[in-house]
């Protein structure tokens, strides 16, 4: 048995009357890539949001690195890194300035810090423009900043909300590229998409639709079941039920 | 902690530095204010535009005219010969007021025990015409006491000697309002902004995912703008006291302290704003709404509390630049030290924390 970096049971999140997410359960094994794929509106970034602590559910528990999503949410900060979808990063600043600065918020400092950043410049071949303004930088570019950003810190587990809306193909296979480095390493990484290609390179994949999850294993094991051959035509016929 | 609030503040000093253009407002508005206000915002009235109606020609009626001659305050424009032609120069916006002697004024003086003058006063702007008003009768009734001396003796007289701003200069009494306005709207306006924009732009999602707790971000981003509202007083009293000679009697020192409880109530009003808005347009307009008019307005910078109607002047309790006000007029024109102000500092203090305490509440660490 693998060990279990995310466990949810039930998890739900209603805003009024409309239910976003709805008692979904699932578990996401250490070094895996989980990928949880849905249309807009499915449910997928208010998922994020509580694993992330940023959200309280309305019910259900769910549990991240053994940590209780209600009353260890400041620790789990600590371990997780997350992007958000419209990789937020301050437009004003230099790419090595935003880079610092989320070291610093993830209390890196001095010596610890200057590596750090350094080592982010190299890995994300971000060297060559680390003093142009983020504001200035192509689509692809800033994706890989976000990305530098939130796993400063080396978080065991990475959520990552759509992070390849609005970047072209070349970019969007390098970035892939470099979450596989990143598993390879040990890290885990929840990734939301709706892209149809990207849910292919996920080790499991969920498939959400109207705050519910309808699918879940690999992806092969998903195309077998359901007799299709890729995972477009998967999504379709549930979906389209 | 600290690592966590000096990587905010860095990265907040660095947006303002970027931003050039709201430097230079930032800095140029104290500057062009002190101008502004002192020069053009005047209540002191000078060369009032004075025609004169003499219709007794006599050594005692040339007196009279010569006594408020005499003054600066007025200039005589025209003569005239009756009361229809002062109506028509009051039209042509030639003289605002004029002084009508009557035929037999010297006669009067020496055989009845009163003789009355006309004085007509153009009441289109009320304050001016108060402010003439009271000129006029000033040197009237200074000049009729002083024939009535020769004559019996005077059983009372004052001698009134204005303490603190004995020049009644307006710069003296403008300068300290402004200073509590603009640290307003710097602390208040401007905090209310920085917040909002990260709500705006989503920067304030991405970090709150990480382990800042709410208090580390408010402060770390704060501590410019505290740096920065200490820099624009400083720039306006130096200022002011150059080109207007505006005085400073007071300690410094207690200036400061109390100038930080009031940047203290300030920030907590930019914080409790920005804990309410989504984004940097309703935060401009409700901290305009919030600070800045009744900073202006109700606090007794420009109109006298006293003068207001009840309703107002309740309101006015509650604006925490009605204290400063006291505070710094206090110790900039009197001198006064920190036993008889402490009363408003504590007001102030209370006010903020009061106000920080319901915003961090729904600033939490939560979206």
């Amino acid at each position: 048995m693998e060990n279990i970096s995310v466990t949810a049971t039930n998890l739900t999140r209603a805003f009024g009357d409309f239910v976003a997410v709805d008692h979904i359960s699932f578990d996401v094994y250490d070094g895996e890539i989980f990928g949880f794929l849905g249309a807009n509106g499915a449910g997928k970034t208010t998922t994020i949001r509580m694993l992330c602590g940023l959200l309280l559910p309305t019910a259900g528990s769910a549990t991240i690195e053994g940590l209780d999503i209600y009353k260890n949410s400041y620790e789990i900060k600590k371990v997780i890194g997350y992007m958000s979808q419209k990789f937020s990063l301050y437009e004003d600043l230099t790419v090595s300035e935003n880079i610092e600065f989320f070291g610093g918020i993830y209390g890196l400092k001095n010596a610890e810090l200057s590596t750090a950043h350094d080592q982010a410049l190299l890995k994300f071949e971000l060297e060559a423009h680390r003093n142009r303004l983020t504001r200035d930088l192509p689509a692809g570019w800033k994706q890989r900043l976000a990305l530098a950003c939130c796993t400063m810190h080396e978080p065991k587990i990475l959520f990552l909300d759509e992070p390849t809306g609005g970047v072209d193909p070349i970019s969007r296979r390098e970035f892939w590229q470099t979450i596989y480095d990143l598993t390879k390493k040990g890290t885990t990484v929840f990734v939301t998409t709706h892209y149809m290609d990207e849910a292919e390179y996920c080790t499991r994949l969920s498939i959400m639709h109207e705050g519910r999850i309808i699918a879940i294993g690999e992806p092969q094991e998903l195309k077998e079941k359901y007799n299709k051959k890729t995972i477009q035509d998967v999504f379709i016929k549930l979906v389209d039920h | 902690m600290f690592t966590r609030i000096l990587s905010i503040t860095r990265k907040e000093v660095l947006h303002i530095l970027r931003d050039t253009k709201s430097v230079f407002i930032i800095f140029m508005m104290p500057v062009l204010m002190v101008v502004l206000y002192g020069y053009a915002i005047t209540f002191d009235i000078k060369d009032i535009k004075l025609g004169i109606v003499d219709r007794d020609h006599t050594p005692a009626s040339r007196a009279l005219i010569e006594k408020l001659t005499k003054s600066e305050h007025f200039k005589i424009r025209a003569k005239a010969d009756n009361a229809r032609q002062v109506e028509a120069l009051m039209m042509q916006r030639r003289i605002i007021a004029a002084l009508v002697i009557p035929k037999g004024y010297g006669k009067s003086l020496q055989t009845k025990p009163m003789t009355k003058v006309q004085v007509l006063i153009d009441g289109s702007n009320a304050n001016t015409a108060t402010i003439v008003s009271n000129y006029i009768n000033f040197i009237i009734a200074g000049y009729s006491l002083q024939l009535n001396s020769k004559i019996i003796r005077v059983p009372i007289s004052t001698e009134p000697r204005i303490w603190y701003n004995p020049d009644l200069k307006s710069a003296n009494f403008i300068v300290p309002g402004l200073v509590a306005v603009l640290l307003m709207m710097i602390c208040a306006m401007l905090t209310a902004i920085t917040i909002s924009r990260e709500k705006e732009t989503g920067t304030l999602e991405q970090i709150l995912a990480s382990p800042v707790r709410g208090f580390e971000i408010i402060i770390g981003k704060v501590i410019p703008y505290i740096l920065l509202a200490f820099l624009v007083g400083g720039i306006v009293i130096i200022f002011a006291q150059i080109i207007f000679n505006v005085p400073f009697r007071g300690s410094v020192v207690a200036l400061m302290l109390f100038s930080l409880v009031y940047i203290y109530a300030s920030l907590a009003i930019g914080i409790f704003i920005s804990s309410r808005v989504k984004t940097q347009q309703t935060a401009l307009m409700f901290s305009l709404l919030g600070t800045l008019l009744p900073s202006i307005l109700l606090s007794g910078f420009v109109f006298p509390i006293a003068a207001m109607p009840q309703v107002l002047r309740i309101i006015s309790y509650i604006i925490p630049a009605k204290y400063y006000l006291t505070i710094i007029r206090g110790i900039v024109l009197k001198g006064i030290g920190m036993n008889f102000l402490y009363s408003q500092g504590i007001y102030l203090f209370l006010f903020g924390t009061l106000l920080l305490m319901i915003s961090i509440k729904r600033f939490s660490t939560k979206l």
